[in-house]
């Protein structure tokens, strides 16, 4: 963002500015000419700290891979209970060509995205109409921090009680422990709009629907946003746990399945490929609020 | 039958703001606050009017009353004769704090007025760039507001209550977070404008300078509960032409003028502070 901000000195400046200068005048610039060998050496200096800071990065999970590999190769580890990397990543290749873990993929997202998706769809309009009306989020703010600080997972019997062991209760489980993110920040969004925003607005004649259109929901987008990251790491953490009570499919099951079945690599194979995928989701996530919320930026 | 007025202003002229008795008590736990009381005041159309007074005397509240954020507690105010109801276009207002969305560039900023007046959408980028260009900002229009300094800011506020060509501006306090050489920069430059544009503006502050350099009357209010204290005429003419008016004599004796009205207000006002402090102290 910074660049952004400098950039602006470099910018011819309208005459009526420069007649009472504001902004700090620019600095004298160097010589543009710059030498080749001088480029090259800045050219050079950059791409090694790039290369510095993904080489950082991977050091860790580099050394994980490795102490995975060595400690039951070496001994220093059961390979009976926690077998090299390789032979977890053949069992992940195997599982993968025979279709098998595609399909308890499939099982897993479906729920996954199914139950965050209505989440999205029911917590961002209650939400807004909670945090509109405040008479409304008065009366509601206590039952909200009863059910925001009853862990989800304790639900669970209770779901499984009442809508049975199939997919409604998978999903009813996730979509609940994913709107109160969303709900909650939707919530807290609304009724932390700067007051002059909204004072300014009204000055300028906008009535309640075009001054909640303009001005009250781009300003809580971001947070809303950030409700939305949380309950994507909540929908694949649930989801889990939800899969290993009565599922006969899911990244779950296989989990829970393997353990069972003493088939260990598989086992190990579920639990990396779930890991891969939190942390492709949290990323995705994180990039498009990133994407809502520049102007947040200070 | 005209009566020309000392100030040369022609009094039978209908105001283009009058201020009837006004007055206004905020009430909250379990005690009221008397923010105005009995004010009585006619602004001309085209004037240029400064308020100032203490620090609570109830400046942002007449403002807020005038621009149809609140309603008086007694008394009315006409615009072109007729009683405020609510905000409207024919009144633009412009905050200290800017009050510029965040998520929309200087240009969307300026629009943001152009579409509460219902502006087609060609003629809205038309003209926010032709305000911008105004104030000073010709090339800045795709900016965000983090990325503009406070004066710069502060231009795009006025520009965008200067699209949609009200009447009246309001300003509240618009320069003081800035510093002092973007300050006198842009009391120039909303001078400027202001003759070239013929707006009714109602400029509140709580620099006397600035009071004096910009007012052609001076308005100024006692301590809480906001009065009118005195009205001082400044008929200094042609302000931009002159070179350093502010060490000019003339301007110097209204100064001080403004300077010994304000002083016997100030001080009471922290008497009345101390007071009220002492008094808190014996209940508890
Ligand atoms: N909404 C409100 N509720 C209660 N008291 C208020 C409110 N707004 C302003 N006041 C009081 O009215 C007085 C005048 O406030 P204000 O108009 O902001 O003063 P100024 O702008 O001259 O500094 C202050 O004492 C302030 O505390
Ligand atoms: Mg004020």
């Amino acid at each position: 963002m910074s660049s952004a901000t400098t950039s602006s000195a470099t910018i011819a400046r309208p005459a009526a500015l420069a007649a009472n200068p504001e902004a700090p005048a620019p600095v004298a610039t160097p010589p543009v000419v710059e030498r080749p060998a001088a480029a090259a050496r800045r050219w050079g200096s950059r791409a090694i700290s790039v290369f510095t800071a993904v080489a950082t990065r991977l050091v860790a999970i580099g050394l994980l891979a490795a102490g995975w590999e060595l400690f039951p190769r070496l001994g220093l580890a059961d390979a009976t209970f926690l077998p090299p990397l390789s032979e977890v990543l053949v069992a992940w290749w195997q599982l993968a060509a025979s279709g098998e873990l595609t399909a308890h993929l499939q099982a897993s997202l479906l729920r996954s995205l199914g139950g965050f998706g209505l989440a999205i769809v029911i917590a961002i309009p209650l939400g807004l109409v909670i945090g509109w009306y405040a008479p409304i989020a008065n009366l509601l703010n206590p039952l909200l921090e009863v059910f925001r600080n009853t862990a989800a997972l304790a639900l669970l019997p209770v779901f499984v009680l009442i809508l049975g062991l199939g997919e409604t209760s998978k999903v009813a489980i996730i979509l609940y422990a994913c709107s109160w993110p969303i709900l909650l920040n939707t919530v807290s969004g609304v009724r932390t709009v700067d007051p002059l925003l909204i004072k300014s607005a009204r000055s300028l004649g906008l009535g309640p629907v075009r001054l909640f259109q303009k001005v009250v929901l781009p300003a809580a987008v971001p947070t809303i946003f950030t409700g939305i990251r949380l309950a994507g790491a909540y929908s694949i953490l649930i989801l889990i746990a939800a899969e290993m009570v009565g599922a006969k499919a899911g990244l779950g099951y296989l989990i829970n399945y393997a353990q069972y079945n003493f088939a260990v690599p598989d086992m190990y194979a579920g639990i990396i490929t779930i890991s891969a995928i939190g942390l492709l989701v949290n990323q995705l996530l994180v990039h498009l609020e990133r994407r809502f919320s520049t102007w947040r930026t200070q | 039958m005209t009566s020309i007025d000392s100030a040369g202003r022609d009094r039978t002229e209908p105001p283009k703001i009058r201020f009837d008795g006004i007055g206004k008590v905020f009430h909250g736990r379990g005690r009221s606050v008397t923010a105005l009381q009995d004010i009585n005041l006619d602004v001309a159309a085209g004037e240029f009017l400064v308020l100032v007074g203490p620090s609570g005397c109830g400046k942002s509240t007449l403002l807020d009353l005038l621009g149809g954020l609140a309603a008086p507690t007694s008394g009315r105010i006409l615009v072109d004769g007729v009683p405020i109801t609510g905000p409207g276009l024919d009144r633009g207002v412009v905050f200290q704090q800017y009050a510029l969305l965040p998520w929309r560039t200087a240009q969307g900023n300026v629009e943001f007025g152009l579409e509460a007046k219902g502006v087609p959408r060609r003629e809205r980028a038309d003209r926010a760039r032709e305000y911008l260009h105004l104030v000073g900002l010709s090339g800045f229009h795709d900016r965000y507001p983090h990325e503009l300094s406070g004066g710069m800011k502060q231009r795009v506020a006025i520009a965008r209550s200067l699209a949609f060509d009200p009447d009246i501006l309001l300003m509240d306090e618009p320069f003081a977070a800035l510093d002092a050489q973007t300050r006198d920069g842009l009391q120039d430059e909303l001078l400027r404008i202001w003759q070239q544009t013929g707006k009714t503006i109602v400029f509140i502050t709580h620099g006397i300078e600035e009071a004096v350099y910009l007012g052609q009357r001076v308005a100024v209010l006692t301590s809480r509960p906001g009065r009118l204290k005195e009205i001082v005429e400044i008929p200094i003419a042609g302000r931009t032409d002159t070179e350093d008016l502010r060490s000019d004599p003339e301007f110097t004796r209204y100064r001080h003028q403004i300077w010994s009205l304000l002083r016997d207000e100030v001080s009471r006002a922290q008497d009345q502070e101390l007071a009220r402090n002492r008094q808190e102290a014996s209940v508890v």
